[in-house]
């Protein structure tokens, strides 16, 4: 056990730390880096791979950790190095290398991944099948930021962060913690098809935590910004009244107003501490996108992901209830005729968006459950051939040049409704609902029928009117009921993005940044329980 | 060991050396400078074939420079001596950008520490033959039984040392291999699990402990559904670990005063000296535990110590960082580098025997902070969960899910069977914990899930 401490909270590892100054230098120039892979390629050719791709990563991470009137951090890490891997003898080999500026050093990484490769390949029992991609030659992509966070001086962010505490505090918080994540993947792709993609991926995410506490009765409560990690440069930290959207709480789309938001969340906090504690029971649920992103996350995405359904996440993150038999039926009912979820590499400021998947497939759009039902999972290339598709759905990434790249989830959302629906609307016609915002407390099972989940506001509906804050609220469901109990769904005009950085799956474990989008959707009759304990 | 690995794993007077040279490039107030290099290598499979393994090579050389109270961190991955200047440099100027920070409490002098032993040269001398060989035992078991193994083993070979600009040095070296595995019936009816950690190979067993989740599979099929509700449970150790964690992790006595956890009390007061669990409730720390060894110091050089934490159901400590125990008038106790339960002699066999009625719990998985003020947690059981009536294992059950607070659920305490060393499936920590039989168990649903 290491000298970090069992109590302690860490911080995610990131591997060497270097000044704010330093990370504004260029990488690598894409000649040098087409000329590193292309020794790879060839050193893993010659050694009798019959096919190879290599990444070469640069990852820059920026973190801003304050508290209060403090700034506790800032914390710049950089890490660079080259992963290869080969299909030789019909089994993956992988190797990885830090530091790799020259053609000899990572040709020996492709010579160690056709090594493993062929170690390996005596234990199979089936080589791998590798479904064609062809090459796009020399590509490039790059996410649409307006403003480069890593570009932002460092006492711009401190300024806000402090600003924003400050306000917090002015407005009956006790305590406050606010973070800002910033995230630069400078990712070099290139495969024996052809494919030599450079892509330039940036990802922002604020998130603070305010606390109210009541020394007389001892209680405290939370409330979390509202806030999502985003596919965005620093223009997501920029205010625009166009992407707020109004209501009994200010939420946002594409640009997040963090003193706006830390206001209410301090009064809000103050406001949980003497809310109504809710009786159990039977509730309609309209679940703002904040919230429903989790929902989607843990009951959507993560079983329609072909490598658990196939046992290979059995040991760790689980396997899944929505086995291949169901999905051949093609008539398996998986929620309501509202529903449509779709899995999207390609959406324009998301976590997952990329030109080009991590083994050189260009990304796309494709169902995973169209009007109710199952239709398709995600998948790619070693596994497409299982569910009769010819090409991978692109959604293949390793969070580091060092790891393995596998199957993760794409940004799986929830369609808009068709109709002009507003949240007002919606809210007018539920007699007995919990309007809920923001994510909270989360669990699922390992093959994601029966889940649990909290949040951050809740707003008791009475005769199609709010009319007042609850506290002490999880419901409870089962997938597929869950789904099928889904009535409505707001228009366009209400689709919002919300999502994560840290979805972990895989042993070594890797973490991966997803997005899922929604409009408010209403979800009738479910079991919701009271959280309060007595001690 | 081959020269690379002599680069990555440096003996006490290489890492000394080094460090004494990087202290060299100091130009700051103060410097302090944490080192780390490990192997670690592991084999992964599922449905019965190996699927990913690998050797991971890790070094890291952390420099805090401070001027003043102003303090930079900058961490480096390669050690050739113009890098070595390099990141004392770039702490140098972090410190210089950073505000003042006035919780900084400087640098600690020379401490004394505890001799603990956690190398064993079984893990130190591994090869990946010897690796694949252990997995293989494994491997066809589960294939004779015409069951379905996935599985992880993940070994670690490594050291830890630190020094700084008022002559404080520390090192330790320690090994570690954890081992997982959950086996499925084909049919997909059935599913059991088991984890070992040690510090030493030659304790792990994998044949032993792929048994234990091979007749889990096979006693789990076809499981009865009964109602959720308030249960006797015994919690085998690997499913007591997952809730018990979520206590140690909240015993930080700055949350606790600051009136935000569940340490807190009305009037701005912690629970520091009060009983709140059952009296037979006993949890400390003590690095030189030969089942469970720790580094003896933390990561700023503090000495860890044998700590109460609970002692006969009554908080003995919190966790203090230097700045909240001189605010406070306290004594800086770091967090634990391991924590132990005290137990019982009862085995489990003897547990499910004195139990007229109740459910015996394998393992819970997925496990959320539903509640702060209550530690209230969610999640569910899985692989094996088994329905006990008049001393006896009577049928497997589905699985459930449960809201339920380990404070609350160890002031419900029956009994406490002998501890044994677990892994956390949710944190991957190792601590040693013993099974216990808790009353009223709280299971709020129930789940299709195998």
């Amino acid at each position: 056990m290491g000298a970090a401490g069992i109590m302690m909270p860490t911080l995610p590892a990131f591997s060497r730390s270097v000044s704010a100054e330093a990370l504004l230098e260029p990488g690598l120039d894409v000649a040098v880096k087409k000329r590193l892979a292309d020794a790879a390629l060839n050193a893993a050719k010659s050694l009798g791979a019959t096919y190879a791709d290599v990444r070469i990563g640069r990852y820059l991470n920026q973190f801003v950790l304050t508290r209060e009137n403090k700034v506790q951090g800032i914390i710049n890490a950089e890490s660079f190095g080259v992963g290869v891997r080969v299909i030789a003898d019909g089994c993956w080999g992988f190797a990885s290398v830090g530091d790799a500026r020259n053609e000899a050093v990572v040709a020996q990484a492709a010579k160690t991944a056709v090594t493993i490769a062929k170690a390996n390949a005596r234990l199979l029992t089936e080589p791998v099948q590798l479904a064609p991609q062809k090459g796009f030659g020399e590509v490039s992509w790059k996410a649409p930021i307006k403003r480069n966070a890593f570009e932002v001086p460092i006492k711009e962010k401190v300024d806000l962060l402090l600003s924003a505490n400050a306000a917090a505090m002015q407005n009956g918080a006790n305590f406050v913690n606010n973070v800002l994540f910033q995230i630069n993947e400078q990712k070099y792709f290139a495969s024996t098809d052809g494919t030599y993609a450079d892509q330039d991926i940036h990802r922002i995410g604020p998130n603070f935590t305010v606390t109210a506490v009541d020394p007389q009765s001892g209680k405290f409560s939370t409330r979390n910004s509202l806030s999502s990690p985003m596919g965005m440069g620093y223009d997501y930290l920029q205010v625009n009244p166009a992407d707020k959207v109004t209501g009994v709480t200010t939420r946002y789309n594409k640009g997040y107003d963090i003193l706006e938001d830390i206001t209410s969340a301090a009064k809000q906090a103050k406001e949980k501490l003497t809310a109504k504690s809710v009786e159990a029971g039977k509730y309609d649920l309209v679940l703002d996108p904040s919230h429903l992103w989790l929902t989607i996350h843990e009951s959507v995405g993560h079983p329609l992901e072909l490598d658990r359904v196939l046992g290979y996440e059995a040991n760790y993150a689980g396997t899944s209830f929505a086995t291949l038999d169901k999905w051949k039926t093609k008539d398996f009912n998986y929620g309501s005729k509202e529903v449509n979820l779709v899995a999207d590499k390609t959406q324009l400021y998301s976590l997952g968006a990329v030109g080009w998947d991590d083994e050189g497939v260009k990304t796309k759009k494709w169902d995973l459950v169209r009007d109710g039902t199952l239709v398709n999972y995600q998948a790619i290339r070693d596994q497409v051939h299982i569910i009769g598709e010819k090409e991978s759905q692109g959604c293949c990434y390793a969070d580091n040049w060092s790891s393995v790249q596998f199957q993760r989830m794409a940004n799986v959302s929830l369609e808009a409704g068709k109709t002009p629906l507003s949240v007002a609307n919606m809210i007018k016609d539920v007699k007995k609902g919990i309007y809920i915002i923001g994510d909270g407390s989360f669990s699922i099972d390992q093959q994601r029928y029966n889940f649990q989940f909290g949040g951050q506001l809740f707003y008791e509906i009475k005769d199609g009117q709010i009319v007042g804050m609850l506290k002490d609220v999880a419901y409870q469901a089962n997938t597929r009921e869950f789904w099928n109990s889904c009535v409505a769904v707001c228009d366009e005009s209400d689709y919002r993005l919300g999502g994560a950085f840290n979805d972990g799956k895989g042993q070594p474990a890797q973490s991966s940044a997803v997005s899922h989008g929604s409009a408010t959707a209403r979800f009738n009759g479910v079991n919701v329980i009271n959280t309060a304990r007595k001690i | 060991m081959t020269k690379k690995d002599m680069a990555i794993l440096l003996t006490e007077a290489e890492a000394k050396a080094l460090l004494t040279k990087v202290l060299s490039y100091s130009k700051a107030d103060s410097c302090e400078v944490n080192l780390s290099g490990a192997r670690r290598g592991n084999i992964r499979y599922a449905r019965n074939e190996v699927s990913t393994s690998g050797a991971l090579d890790n070094q890291l050389l952390g420099v805090q420079s401070a001027y003043g109270k102003k303090v930079g961190t900058a961490t480096i991955t390669e050690f050739d001596d113009a890098s070595l200047e390099k990141v004392v440099r770039r702490s140098e100027e972090l410190a210089r950008l950073a505000p003042e920070n006035s919780e900084y409490m400087g640098i600690l002098g020379p401490q004394q520490y505890l001799k603990v032993n956690g190398f064993f040269d079984s893990i130190a001398n591994l090869t990946p033959d010897a690796r694949a060989d252990a997995v293989a035992k494994s491997l066809k078991l589960t294939r004779e039984a015409k069951l379905i193994g996935a599985g992880f083993m993940d070994d670690r070979n490594g050291y830890e040392a630190m020094m700084n600009s008022k002559g404080l040095f520390a090192y330790y070296p320690s090994t570690n291999v954890n081992f997982s595995l959950t086996v499925r019936t084909e049919d997909g009816k059935g599913s059991g699990y088991v984890a070992r950690g040690y510090n030493d190979f030659t304790k792990l067993d994998p044949a032993v402990a792929t048994r234990i989740a091979l007749l889990k599979a096979q006693g789990s099929a076809e499981a009865r559904a009964i109602e959720p509700g308030k249960y006797t449970v015994i919690l085998e150790p690997t499913a007591a670990a997952v809730l018990l964690e979520n206590i140690f992790f909240n015993m930080d006595a700055r949350s606790a005063d600051e009136g935000r956890s569940y340490f807190s009390k009305t009037g701005g007061k912690s629970r520091l000296g009060d009983k709140i669990v059952d009296e037979r409730v006993t949890i400390y720390s003590d690095p030189t535990n030969a089942e469970l060894p720790a580094s003896p110091w933390s990561g700023d050089g503090r000495a860890q110590e044998k700590t109460m934490w609970i002692e006969k159901g009554v908080v003995k400590n919190l966790a203090y960082s230097r700045f909240w125990a001189q605010k406070q008038g306290k004594k800086a106790v770091p967090n634990p580098n391991n924590v132990i339960m005290a137990g019982g002699t009862q085995s489990l066999e003897d547990m499910i025997k004195s139990t007229q009625r109740g459910i015996l719990v394998t393992k819970l998985w997925y496990i959320r902070e539903v509640d702060p003020q209550t530690i209230l947690l969610t999640g569910l059981t899985r692989d094996g969960t088994f329905f006990i009536e008049n001393g006896k294992i009577k049928y497997p059950v589905k699985n459930f899910r449960f809201n339920e607070s380990p404070v609350i659920m160890l002031n419900n305490l029956e009994s406490l069977g002998k501890p044994e060393r677990v892994v956390s499936t949710e944190s991957d920590q190792n601590y040693l914990i013993p099974p216990m039989k808790i009353r009223e168990f709280t299971f709020t649903s129930l789940s299709d899930a195998v």
